[in-house]
């Protein structure tokens, strides 16, 4: 069991999210930084899946009763066992009684807290994430309140032969201030003015304090659209289009006033335009953004989207390689 | 079959890597989302490799897939040779819905005052504003015309369990209404609201930016799975039901309140293929047939 002494600010169970539901309303949920998360989940023997911790801003304080192991990824954060500072990116041993707390982050948004064995709370139409907005999935829907007692799974391998586990820094990303994010344009780009577009490719976009799972909402540049009678149903104001499904990392721009990305919890459909979306491989970026960070967005080919998730599988193979390779050593060393 | 509004072609655009959009057309079209609704049916029978799932909406739909199992290029190949085998609508799964509704309730009033500084005329209510841009005086026969005819569920998203309800009737005969100026902070669960042509139901307590004129007494979404109805479903609307609003007083409204509460309400459901193609025909006609069709089906 893990028994929650202090929430933080926003901590919440996440997996790798809820799929096939989009068309319900139900957004993925899921951790907004897929490669932090998997990586943690991959140093300490878990299935990728497994579900752990999202802390925002700000982490839990909590007890584990059983042995285990644990690995703090994501963001840069004060993190220490029995109040005996410990590196992230790296698995340590969990012992009955031991007391984890999780400080304020010094760099990024999102740390992740994944427990050797996961967090087993029932799954809710195949996931174990929370979706705040929808009251569903993770423990009632909602985030953790000091308290809590979440079961934890029965870890694959032994947790010995994973101790000290830890990652080539190369691997490591390291969280930045100015974010350089690729996108893919098109969807409903064609209503908006050419100029508007050119705008929006050049700006350097700041992160506004409406940042959160449903969305990033970020100041900038204004946008025109191209003249023209509204089609019927749209609604009177230009940035207005027949509702249309909204992808995970869209970016629509509702009065051609703002930007806004759409992240895991995102609303699935909706009456704003829409001019492209954030490449998968880049929502790990945004996920480590906070509120006064900058990103300027990258317009790319499809085929250049696909080579960066391409890239990004990679380097999650070669952590998956390095950390067979420590695990053989450590063999050979016994 | 295609009407005003209509592109000459279906535009197959990338959301991503992950995601494809295919809009039939700009402007909301019943024929157009018949016609998808089909597609997407069909999308999802097939089992296309690499298809996570297809989303339809009003008058486009949106494919999630895996990438890794198919270019997406192949796919929009596939779902285009898709489109020209269904040439039009065939006949529609779909259920008639009773949804009862306290018209001018006292929750939405006082949202409405709250934000008063967002609305275009806060002088009067959400509902007389509706009322009077569509050329209305009286209450009682501006809530009988807006209940004289089902809404078809042309697409369902925002949040779970949001529809987007059509009213069946020409464009020229659309109940309109612009969205709030800015948008609401808070819009009560269950409120009934309008903006553009669609009439919505907030599924959960949250942000909002339609005129609105009621509250249903019913439940659209349902994450506990309290009623019988939505038991693994949690949503009550699925894109190509057609809902029935009816108008309800207080005390109706408070009897079937205490129904959910006790998780023992049962929606009034009644499952009814539809058939696009007679419906354009004879708007008027068929649905008068379907009516007369269910006064026989309604359960005693």
């Amino acid at each position: 069991m893990l028994n929650v002494l202090e929430p933080g600010l926003l901590t919440t169970i996440q997996d790798l999210g809820r799929l096939h539901w989009y068309h319900i309303g139900m957004p993925p949920s899921g951790a907004l930084d897929n490669f932090a998360f998997r990586a943690g989940n991959l140093l300490v023997g878990n299935p990728e899946d497994a579900a752990g911790l999202e802390v925002t801003y700000s982490g839990p304080s909590f007890e584990v009763t059983s042995a285990g192991l644990i690995a703090v990824t994501g963001a840069d954060i004060a993190f220490t066992i029995n109040n005996q500072p410990a590196a992230q990116w790296r698995a340590h041993a969990l012992h009955p009684g031991d007391r984890v707390s999780l400080g304020g982050v010094r760099r990024g948004a999102r740390a992740y807290v994944c427990l050797a064995g996961g967090i087993t709370v029932s799954e809710r139409l195949g996931s174990r994430s929370t979706y705040m907005l929808g009251r569903f999935g993770g423990l009632d829907g909602r985030k953790l309140e000091a308290g809590d007692c979440l079961p934890l799974g029965t870890p694959h391998t032994s947790p010995d032969a994973m101790l000290g586990r830890t990652l080539d820094s190369a691997l490591i990303p390291v969280p930045q201030k100015e974010l350089e994010v690729r996108v893919v344009m098109g969807m409903c780009s064609h209503r908006v003015a050419p100029e508007s577009l050119r705008d929006f490719l050049a700006a350097n976009w700041e992160v506004s304090t409406e940042a959160d799972r449903i969305g990033y909402r970020l100041k900038g540049p204004t946008f025109e659209f191209n003249a023209g009678e509204q089609p019927f149903g749209a609604g009177a104001d230009p940035s207005n289009v027949v509702d249309l499904g909204y992808p995970i990392g869209s970016i629509q721009i509702p009065g051609g006033l703002e930007a806004i990305v759409l992240l895991n919890d995102a609303v699935t459909g909706g009456g704003y335009t829409t001019i492209g979306t954030v490449i998968t491989a880049d929502l790990d970026l945004i996920a480590q953004a906070s509120p006064g960070g900058h990103m300027r967005f990258h317009e790319v080919t499809i085929n250049e989207a696909l080579q960066a998730r391409r890239e990004r599988e990679a380097r999650l193979e070669l952590i998956r390689l390095e950390l067979g390779l420590f695990d053989q050593a450590g063999m050979l060393g016994q | 079959m295609e009407q005003g509004g209509a592109m000459s072609e279906t535009r197959y655009d990338y959301g991503g890597d992950e995601y494809l959009l295919v809009v039939f057309s700009e402007a909301m079209d019943l024929a157009i989302n018949f016609k998808l609704l089909s597609i997407c049916r069909e999308i999802e029978r097939r089992r296309i490799p690499g298809v996570i799932e297809v989303c339809p909406a009003n008058a486009s739909y949106l494919v999630h897939f895996r990438p890794e199992e198919t270019h997406p290029d192949a796919l929009i190949r596939t779902l285009k040779d898709l489109e020209r085998e269904i040439r039009s609508a065939e006949t529609l799964p779909s259920r008639l819905v009773d949804i009862p509704v306290l018209f001018d309730d006292p929750w939405t009033q006082e949202c409405a005052k709250r934000f008063a500084d967002r609305h275009q005329d806060p002088s009067v209510s959400n509902l007389e504003y509706l009322m009077r841009v569509n050329g209305y005086s009286s209450k009682e026969e501006f809530i009988t015309a807006y209940c004289d005819r089902p809404y078809w569920i042309s697409m369902v998203g925002f949040v779970p369990g949001t529809a987007w309800c059509y009213r069946m009737c020409p464009p020229e005969q659309a109940i309109q209404a612009p969205k709030y100026i800015r948008p609401r902070t808070d819009t009560p669960e269950r409120a009934v609201a309008h903006a553009g042509v669609f009439l919505c139901i907030y599924p959960v307590q949250g942000p909002g930016g339609y005129q609105m004129i009621g509250m249903s007494a019913v439940p659209v979404y349902d994450p506990e799975e309290r009623l019988p109805d939505l038991q693994g479903r949690y949503i009550l609307a699925s894109a190509g039901d057609r809902w029935q609003f009816r108008p309800i007083d207080m005390d109706e409204y408070r009897d079937i309140r205490s129904q959910v509460e006790a998780g023992s309400y049962r929606y009034r459901i009644i499952e009814q293929d539809f058939h696009p193609g007679e419906y354009m025909r004879d708007p008027e006609h068929y649905l008068k047939r379907l009516q007369e069709e269910t006064a026989h089906a309604e359960r005693p």
